[in-house]
C-alpha cells in the first residue's frame, strides 16, 4: 500500500522519452590476478580487455552516460577480508572524458580477489534510482572467490528492488562454474550473457551492449502492487506496469471501463529463475463479483525469457473489471519472495461493432440469381411495353 | 523523437532483448544482427488488414568445434497484445544437429483480418512481435556467437472475406499507467462518423457484384427481345 502511494504522484505524461536524462550504463571489470593468464589471442587477459575497453570509449554514443568500477585492482595480500571489499570506482558515471578514462583502464593491474557480489551493489549505487535506463556491464574471466553473498543473490536482490536494473554479462574464456554463475546473474535482472574467446568477440560485444543501452525502451513502467482479491485491488489507469508475482499467486488489478469501451490487456510474466520444463501463464478478466468475462493464456516448455498473455473485452456499460494474473510455474530454487517480473498493459479505446451483413455479394450464385431476375424483368419490361403500344394505337 | 529516430536508423543492424525494445522492421528493412547462443531476439512490424505476414531467418551457427550438442531453435510471432500467433507455413522450430553450420526458420501467420470477436484469437491489423530464440541448448554452449538474417514479406491477399472494421488497431500502449488515478470526467465516447466504411475497400466482392449487374442488365435486353414481335418471313 505505501508502494501504491508513491507511485500516485508519477506524471502520466505521454512524451517521457525526450525530458528523461540520459540512459546510464557501468561497466564492471575483474581485474583480479586470473586476468594475468595469457589465453587470448597469445595475449594476456587485461591486456585484451584494456584494448577492448579503449575501442568502447571512443566509440560511444554521445547521449550515453558510463562510468567504469573495477574490483580485485588493489589489494595484492592475502587477506581474504580485505581482498573481498576491494572495488573502486575509476570513472564516474557521467559524459565521458576519453582520454581520462582510457588514463584510469591503462593504469589497471591485475591484483586481488574477486568480489563480483559486492562490485554489483557498488555499480547498482553508482547508477542511482533515477527514471532512466540502466545498465551494468560485467566482464569477468572468474566466479566470485568472496561467496557469500553469492553474485546471484545479489542480482536478485537489486532486481526485485525494482529498479529496472539490468546486468549484462561476458565471460572471457569462461569455466564451467563462471558461465552458471554469470548465466544466473543475468537470468536473474533479465540481462544477456555473452564468452568472449577472442579481442574481437569481446570489442564486438561490449560495443553492442553499450549501443542497446543507448536506445533505451520507449517506456519506463509504473510500479504496481497487485491484491489478493478484488475488492482491495489497485484501480489502474490506462498504461505500463511492473509487479512482482510469486509462483503460484493470483494478482488482482481493477480497470474502470466505459460504455461502449474496449479493454485491452497484456501481460508478460519473466522467467528469472531457473523453472521447471513446462509452464504458462493465465490472464483472466472477471466482473467484481467473480463471474469470469473472458480469458487469455499461453503455455510453452523449455527456454524463454518471458510467456505472455493478451485479452480484449467490450463493455455495454460502464463498470469496473477485475484482471487476475495466475501462473503455473514450478521451481525447485527461490520459489518465494520476491516473485517473478511481471509487466502488464492496460489500454482502452473505442469498442469495434460487430459489422452488419456485407453491402457486396460474391459467388455463382449471386450471378445466377442476378441473371434470372434481369431476364424476368426483361421480359416482363418487354410485356408491359407491348401492352403499352397497343393501347395507345387503339386510341 | 531522437530515440525513435534512432531505433528506426538501427533497425538493419539490431535486435531488440524484450517486447518494449523490439526494433522495427519491415518489407524492405531486413534485419541482420549478431547476437550469441542463448539470446532472445525481438522485432516487431506492422501489418494490416488483408496481409499475410511472413517472416524467414537463417542463423549462422557458430563454430561446430564449439558446440556439444543439438539446438533446438524456434520462430515464434505474437500479436500486439502479446497473444501467441500460430504459423501456418514454414519450419518454425527447426533442430540443429551438432555438425550444421546454419539452420533456417519460417512462420507464416494467418491472414490478418480487418475485424474479429473481442474473445477470438484472429490475426487483427496493428503491430506484431517476432521472437527467435534458441529452446533448447547444451549448457555450455550459452555465449557463442552467432549470425541472424531476418526478412519479413507481407503479400497482400484478398480481404472480400472480412467485414467489419476495427476500431482501433492492436499497438502497444507506450505510456507509464497511474495507479489510483482520480476518476475521469466521462467524456462519452464520441461515436465515430462511418462515412469511410460506407463503401467497403476493394475486393473480389466488388468485381462479382458489378459483373452481376452487368449480366443481369445483358440478361434484361435478352429478356426484352423475347416479347418483341416476330417479323413475318
Amino acid at each position: 500500500m505505501v508502494l501504491v502511494g508513491l507511485v500516485v504522484a508519477l506524471p502520466a505524461a505521454p512524451a517521457r522519452a525526450d525530458e528523461t536524462e540520459a540512459p546510464q550504463v557501468e561497466l564492471v571489470l575483474d581485474v583480479s590476478g586470473s586476468m594475468r593468464a595469457k589465453d587470448i589471442d597469445g595475449q594476456t587477459r587485461i591486456a585484451v580487455a584494456k584494448r577492448a575497453f579503449g575501442q568502447v570509449v571512443d566509440g560511444l554514443p554521445e547521449t550515453t552516460d558510463l562510468g567504469i568500477r573495477v574490483l580485485g585492482a588493489t589489494y595484492p595480500g592475502d587477506d581474504k577480508k580485505k581482498g573481498c571489499q576491494d572495488t573502486q570506482q575509476i570513472v564516474p558515471v557521467g559524459p565521458v572524458d576519453a582520454a581520462a578514462a582510457k588514463a584510469a583502464i591503462a593504469a589497471l593491474k591485475p591484483t586481488g580477489y574477486t568480489p563480483i557480489g559486492l562490485a554489483l551493489r557498488a555499480a547498482a549505487k553508482d547508477l542511482g534510482t533515477g527514471e532512466a535506463a540502466r545498465r551494468i556491464v560485467l566482464i569477468t574471466d572468474g566466479e566470485d572467490t568472496c561467496t557469500p553473498p553469492d553474485p546471484c543473490t545479489v542480482a536478485r536482490e537489486l532486481a526485485a528492488r525494482g529498479t529496472k536494473l539490468v546486468v549484462d554479462t561476458l565471460g572471457l574464456t569462461p569455466d564451467e562454474k563462471t558461465r552458471k554463475q554469470l548465466v544466473c546473474i543475468s537470468t536473474a535482472t533479465g540481462g544477456t550473457y555473452a564468452s568472449a574467446q577472442s579481442e574481437q568477440e569481446l570489442t564486438d560485444r561490449v560495443q553492442q551492449l553499450v549501443d542497446r543501452a543507448a536506445v533505451p525502451p520507449p517506456v519506463t513502467p509504473a510500479t504496481v502492487a497487485g491484491a489478493l482479491t478484488c475488492d482491495k485491488a489497485p484501480t489502474l489507469s490506462p498504461g505500463v506496469y511492473t509487479d512482482r508475482e510469486r509462483i503460484g499467486e493470483h494478482r488482482y488489478y481493477r480497470v474502470p471501463v466505459r460504455a461502449s469501451e474496449e479493454l485491452r490487456v497484456s501481460v508478460s510474466v519473466a522467467l528469472d529463475r531457473p523453472v521447471n520444463r513446462d509452464y504458462g501463464v493465465l490472464l483472466k478478466a472477471s466482473t467484481t463479483n467473480g463471474r469470469e468475462l473472458v480469458r487469455g493464456l499461453d503455455a510453452a516448455s523449455g527456454r524463454a525469457d518471458v510467456i505472455s498473455a493478451g485479452l480484449r473485452w467490450s463493455s455495454l456499460e460502464v463498470t469496473d473489471v477485475c484482471v487476475i494474473v495466475s501462473n503455473s510455474f514450478a521451481s525447485a530454487t527461490s520459489a518465494g519472495a520476491p516473485g517473478m517480473p511481471l509487466e502488464l498493459s492496460i489500454d482502452t479505446v473505442a469498442a469495434s461493432t460487430a459489422p452488419d451483413a456485407p453491402g457486396l455479394g460474391r459467388g455463382w450464385l449471386l450471378l445466377l440469381v442476378l441473371v434470372v431476375a434481369g431476364l424476368i424483368a426483361g421480359v416482363l419490361a418487354g410485356w408491359l411495353t407491348r401492352w403499352w403500344v397497343a393501347t395507345w394505337r387503339e386510341n | 523523437m531522437h530515440v525513435l529516430l534512432a531505433a528506426l536508423l538501427a533497425a538493419s543492424g539490431s535486435a531488440g532483448t524484450s517486447y518494449l525494445t523490439a526494433t522495427p522492421i519491415d518489407t524492405t528493412h531486413p534485419a541482420q544482427v549478431s547476437a550469441v547462443t542463448g539470446d532472445y531476439l525481438y522485432w516487431s512490424f506492422p501489418a494490416e488488414a488483408g496481409q499475410q505476414p511472413a517472416l524467414t531467418a537463417k542463423v549462422t551457427l557458430p563454430a561446430t568445434a564449439d558446440r556439444h550438442g543439438a539446438q533446438a531453435w524456434t520462430i515464434e510471432v505474437f500479436d500486439g497484445l502479446r497473444r501467441r500467433q500460430p504459423c501456418v507455413a514454414g519450419e518454425q522450430s527447426p533442430l540443429a544437429a551438432p555438425d550444421a553450420t546454419e539452420l533456417t526458420l519460417g512462420c507464416q501467420i494467418r491472414q490478418v483480418r480487418s475485424w474479429a470477436e473481442p474473445a477470438d484469437q484472429d490475426p487483427l491489423p496493428g503491430t506484431y512481435y517476432v521472437r527467435l530464440s534458441s529452446t533448447e541448448i547444451p549448457e555450455q554452449d550459452l555465449g557463442l556467437p552467432l549470425k541472424v538474417d531476418l526478412t519479413l514479406t507481407a503479400d497482400k491477399g484478398d480481404t472480400g472475406g472480412d467485414q467489419g472494421t476495427l476500431a482501433a488497431p492492436l499497438t502497444p500502449i507506450n505510456r507509464p499507467g497511474t495507479v489510483n488515478p482520480e476518476p475521469a470526467p466521462s467524456a462519452s465516447a464520441a461515436p465515430e462518423s462511418s462515412a469511410s466504411s460506407f463503401l467497403p475497400e476493394f475486393s473480389s466482392r466488388w468485381v462479382w457484384t458489378t459483373t452481376g449487374g452487368v449480366l443481369a442488365a445483358v440478361a434484361g435486353l435478352v429478356g426484352f427481345s423475347f416479347t418483341r414481335r416476330r417479323r413475318r418471313a
